[in-house]
């Protein structure tokens, strides 16, 4: 506990230090990412301790603050998500340090850093705080942090309104947890967690509606559809480092709260565990179409994250439903499958982020359409983007498939049992068509961006990045790869978590893991052979290749005498015919000037595809909120009197009533 | 005994509706000033017997500021400031002498019912208090003249003495000091900002402030 404490400290110490060397960027930019590194890798330490021997510990201190008390405790669960919280942002860091040097002299860099310490030190904070008043408080400090380090570049209009949708959204999340905490305290004595889990929530009938206020506060943090509409615009305005944390860790801390209900709920009822797959199915599916459809790089990724949340989802879905069932082997399978893909999301979206980033960085362009041809002037950010892309797609024998492929055993396992049948056959159904689609997308985004010639000038002069933003990407790479081989082993680790959150007893538990291990190990070892073929065959490429002349020259031009690079494929007809398909969800708008005679001529192609639930939920409700208090303004008369009269009248109104 | 504060409380409503009623600004001030006079008499006759000395000091002090120095600055104001001499209502005197009847009526309704944890001397002095604190805000609501804003404010504050009077007993008098520093802070001030919105604009009237809304 003194090493968490400890850790906290050395980074709001260190953001402060770089809020006042602000006017000087060469000390901001290098005191924050330093302390953060540090104070995260001290941070660690006792996490991977806890995980390890699976001994909780606890802090308790008497604090001023009304039903508060400053209480944090790390638990297994705890220590598993401090493993991304504090791993991404200091591997961020260093990235970050190197990509905000461009903007050294325009910006104060210093105020940047501060935000960014103070969103890692409060991220900490909510994953141990174990009293209501502790977390709501970290909670905010974390969203208004976050939202501060969005709206980094604020001189651009697109980036104040992400930050303002933001800003709206995580408050009116925060407000149902508001809501719901105060119910949760309503049956035990103080607002301290233990006294949730000891009030004993079963049979009591407010326990579902806790659940639903957890799932759309939580929710809308974590990016549950239809509560995912900040994500698309707040993930592309704020920096690339910050993207990856946020996309990959904070938007963590919302699964992290609804497991953390969950456990004080008790015993849960069947149809939670229905709503959670709902939620997953939706949210997997629908965000790997609007993935799809989207030109903006850093936007195609958030989109990705809703579609990852919905992974977890399904797998937090399986595990209630076990729960509730009382069919232990599901529960743990579930738990530990959407649990492990939390960690691996924030690895390997972090890497895609990072490398959309130095992206960004080098050609100044998100357009997808824009780019091109970068596999040969950016060979480390290609190869490393690559291997992110084939990780989030869940393809053997990198990390995303080991977490889902544990959500695939729970689901198959599931098949037969009454009441699970069903969801188990939505779950895989969902399961499989997300990963294709995911497939596609990413074969979209890496072979259009990567691949082919450049389609602009800037893009002709990119060269790789620099040696600090590739070590971050290296190191998020190797995680991918070493995660993705060491399966059985991680899925060890999980034992000790899953049995928090569950309360199953150890064994148990260990027994019902080993389940999935021997098919992991068999494709860990296939993916093994494969990697050794894929050696043997570059080896061999190089060695036929090593006394012969290579020379480029452009592959067959279709008759063409001079092709440029506007004849290549295009990321939004190589997306057409999936996007075509799915029209009805993404009502894609179109806007088209096709050539008319014989001869070419001029035409011209735009697409646009809007989130369909901020064009047809959200915008109505906030327009007509708009209207009604337009229509107020009537109450505005702009005369001193008038207001005092409100006043007495309302004042002289509750007397009344109360004397009555 | 009873019979001399049933007589004061009368008076003193009596100073509420003559301040609703009437159209000269200097007679209102008078008007207040009466108020604050009548005001500080009160304890000392509404007391048992012996008349501990801290009661006599706040009567004195409580006569003296309100009865006098209140008064005394805000004619001064109002001679510098140069307005009319007239109230200017939004809501006509005879108007504002209806609607304050219709509050006597609710004020003793609600002093019928309001718990109070002692005993009081006469039945009267609840709803007075609350009628002035009413007159006070409708005061405020129904009139242009920042000026007469002060008055209001003045007049609400009298009620609520009023109130503390029904409580005197058990009331430490640095608070009823404290509050009457308050009060002298706050007429002090707004009469300076009268004199100085005056010099600024040409006049007083704070309708016009609508201007100042977005």
């Amino acid at each position: 506990m003194f090493l968490i404490l400890t850790a906290m400290i050395v980074l709001c110490a260190s953001g402060v230090v770089s809020l006042w060397y602000g006017k000087t960027p060469g000390h901001a930019n290098a005191i924050g990412p330093a302390g953060t590194v540090l104070g995260c890798l001290i941070g660690l330490i006792p996490a991977v301790e806890v995980l390890w021997t699976g001994q909780a510990e606890a802090f308790r201190m008497a604090w001023q603050v009304p039903f508060g008390s400053f209480h944090i405790q790390l638990d297994a669960l705890s220590a598993f998500f401090l493993l991304p919280v504090l791993g991404l942002p200091a591997i961020a860091a260093i990235y970050g340090k190197a990509y905000l040097a461009a903007y050294s002299g325009k910006k104060n860099l210093g105020v940047s850093w501060f935000f960014y310490t103070i969103l890692t030190a409060s991220m900490m904070l909510v994953v141990v705080a174990r009293n209501a008043v502790l977390f709501l408080m970290a909670w905010e400090i974390m969203s208004v942090s976050s939202f501060f380090l969005v709206c980094f570049e604020d001189e651009k209009e697109s980036v104040r309104k992400a930050g303002w949708t933001y800003l709206v959204a995580t408050h009116i999340g925060t407000a149902f947890l508001l809501v719901m905490f105060v119910l949760l305290a309503h049956h035990g004595p103080s607002m301290d967690f233990d006294h949730f889990s000891a009030a004993g929530m079963n049979g009591v009938s407010i326990s579902g509606l806790i659940f639903l206020l957890a799932i759309i506060g939580f929710g809308t943090k974590a990016g549950f559809m239809p509560f995912h509409v900040w994500l698309p615009e707040a993930h592309p305005a704020a920096p690339s480092h910050v993207s990856a944390v946020m996309s990959g860790v904070m938007i963590k801390t919302g699964i992290y709260g609804i497991v953390r209900i969950l456990t004080f709920l008790g015993h849960p009822d069947p149809w939670w565990g229905w709503v959670l797959t709902g939620i997953g199915v939706v949210s997997g599916i629908l965000g790997v179409l609007f993935a799809l459809a989207q030109h903006d790089l850093k936007r195609l990724l958030a989109y990705h994250s809703v579609e990852n949340i919905g992974i977890i989802a399904l797998g937090l879905g399986m595990g209630v439903l076990g729960m509730a069932l009382n069919q232990p082997l599901l529960a743990v399978l579930g738990f530990a499958g959407g649990l492990l893909h939390v960690l691996n999301h924030a690895i390997f979206k972090g890497l895609l982020f990072l490398g959309a980033g130095a992206v960004l960085h080098e050609t100044g362009e998100r357009d997808i359409e824009k780019l091109g041809g970068l596999m040969r002037r950016m060979p480390w950010t290609g190869a490393l983007f690559l291997l992110g892309a084939v990780a989030i797609c869940g393809l053997p024998p990198l990390n995303g498939f080991v977490s889902e492929f544990i959500i695939y055993v729970a689901a198959f396992s599931g098949m037969g049992l009454s009441g699970i049948s069903l969801s188990s056959i939505a779950i895989i159904t969902a399961l499989a068509m997300i990963g294709g689609l995911a497939a596609a997308c990413f074969t979209k985004a890496f072979g259009v961006v990567f691949l082919g010639e450049p389609r602009t000038s800037a893009v002709m002069q990119a060269h790789e990045v620099s040696p600090a933003m590739r070590f971050s990407m290296v190191i998020l790479g190797i995680s991918c790869i070493l995660i993705g081989f060491s399966g059985p082993a991680v899925i060890s680790v999980m034992k000790s978590v899953v049995e928090t959150v569950t309360g199953y007893q150890g064994y148990d538990i260990a027994a019902h893991l080993a389940v999935s291990l021997p098919p992991l190990k068999h494709i860990s070892a296939a993916a093994g052979i494969l990697l050794a073929i894929l050696g043997v065959l570059i080896w061999l490429r190089q060695r036929l290749l090593s006394h012969r002349n290579v020379a480029q020259g452009g592959t067959w031009d279709c008759g063409y005498t001079r092709p440029n690079a506007r004849m290549q494929y295009t990321a939004s007809s190589f997306a057409q015919p999936l996007t075509g398909m799915f029209g009805f969800f993404l009502q894609t708008r179109q806007e088209a000037a096709l050539p008319e005679g014989f001869f070419p001529s001029q035409s011209r192609l735009h697409t646009n595809t809007e989130d369909i639930f901020t064009r047809n939920l959200y915008r109505p409700i906030f327009r007509c909120i708009e209207r009604f208090l337009l229509w107020l303004h009537w109450m505005q008369q702009g005369q001193v009197q008038i207001y005092i009269l409100y006043v007495a009248v309302t004042l002289l109104l509750l007397l009344i009533w109360n004397l009555r | 005994m009873e019979l001399w504060i049933d007589i004061l409380i009368v008076l003193l409503i009596l100073t509420n509706l003559k301040l609703m009623g009437s159209s000269r600004l200097s007679a209102c001030i008078r008007v207040v000033a009466l108020q604050g006079i009548l005001l500080g008499i009160l304890p000392l006759i509404a007391g048992h017997g012996q008349i501990p000395f801290r009661v006599m000091l706040l009567s004195a002090i409580t006569i003296a500021v309100k009865g006098m120095v209140f008064p005394w600055l805000l004619l001064r104001a109002l001679r510098t400031s140069n307005a009319r001499r007239e109230m200017e209502p939004f809501i006509g005197y005879s108007t504002s002498m209806l609607l304050s009847v219709g509050l006597i009526g609710l004020a003793i309704w609600m002093g019928g019912r309001l718990p109070l944890p002692v005993p009081l001397k006469s039945p009267l002095v609840v709803p007075l208090a609350l009628f002035t604190i009413m007159t006070g805000l409708l005061a405020i609501i129904s009139r242009r003249k920042a000026i007469t804003q002060v008055l209001g404010y003045l007049v609400m504050e009298n009620g609520i003495y009023a109130f503390g009077l029904t409580l005197a007993q058990k009331e430490p008098m640095l608070i009823e000091l404290g509050t009457l520093l308050d009060v002298f802070m706050a007429v002090f001030v707004m009469g300076i900002t009268i004199f100085h919105i005056n010099r600024e604009f040409d006049h007083i009237d704070t309708d016009l402030l609508t201007t100042l809304r977005d």
